[in-house]
């Protein structure tokens, strides 16, 4: 990945935030992920991607950053598979947008959403993959791109 | 006027339903992908869809191919993340009226809404 498409998804992901509303999203410089690192929260989506791509773009956040999209949202009742439903909903909003710099040979796949802690998920240790770290009203998420060039 | 909305993800149809215009729409009937889509569609005998695109079962795109071949004249309007012009493109060569991209708020929703209804009148 070279630094304009790492641009795009820091892009993308701020665009996402303010279009919920309430204060800006906090989006802390990307790095490249070392082996072992797993900068993973409470719930996780993950976009398989295919065709001019190869890889993977998780999506994952603390239940208190999802919990406040959700309120953002207009949401008063919040459960468990809302959380899940709302990490898999962001993952998917963000892959299908980068469509807009990536082209329509892009292929998103539909969401799978893991729950758990960094032991429960493996990352792909065979593709250089970029992590953009987010915070939001104080509650964290990383983006994670994990791309074949 | 009835309303059916298409997605997969449960907190994106309530977000829709919520931030439709009160007053225009009399009935919400949901369905979670394609094949649901067509369904309901068959029963319900909506008035005008909203439909995402990437779903499991069946996508937007084959959704709106079916729903067309039903109902040539049906008002879709498209709701989805995918923000590439070709799938825009191929969305309206199938049949759908318009195009909102994810994220969305109200006044875009309602704006695309209308423009769809005001266009088929």
């Amino acid at each position: 990945m070279n630094e304009g498409e790492i641009q795009a998804f820091v892009d993308i992901t701020v665009n996402y935030f303010n279009q919920i509303g309430g204060e800006p999203a906090r989006v802390e410089p990307p790095y490249m992920r070392k082996e072992g690192d797993s900068p993973i929260h409470d719930f996780t989506g993950v976009i398989g991607i295919s065709g001019s791509r190869k890889g993977a773009i998780y999506f994952t956040a603390t239940s208190n950053l999802l919990t406040n999209v959700l309120e953002a949202h207009g949401e008063t009742q919040i459960s468990q598979p809302m959380l899940a439903d709302m990490v898999g909903e962001i993952a998917n909003t963000i892959s299908g947008n980068a469509r807009f710099y990536f082209g329509h040979e892009f292929m998103i796949s539909v969401p799978v959403v893991l729950l758990g802690r960094p032991s429960d998920i493996r990352l792909p240790e065979n593709i250089r993959s970029f992590v953009i770290p987010i915070s939001w009203h104080g509650s964290k998420a990383h983006l994670l791109v994990c791309l074949e060039n | 006027m009835k309303l059916l909305i298409v997605d997969d993800s449960s907190v994106v149809r309530r977000a829709i339903q919520r931030h439709i215009d009160d007053g225009r729409v009399s009935e919400i009937i949901e369905a979670r992908n394609g094949v649901e889509a067509v369904t309901m569609f068959t029963v319900h005998r909506p008035d005008l869809v909203t439909m995402d695109i990437t779903m499991p079962e069946m996508d937007g795109i084959r959704a709106v191919e079916e729903l067309v071949k039903l109902r040539p004249d049906v008002r879709i309007l498209i709701v989805s993340a995918m923000a590439d012009k070709h799938t825009a493109i191929q969305a309206v060569r199938k049949g759908a009226k318009g195009f909102l991209l994810k994220p969305f708020n109200s006044v875009e929703l309602n704006e695309a809404l209308e423009e769809i209804l005001t266009d088929g009148i």
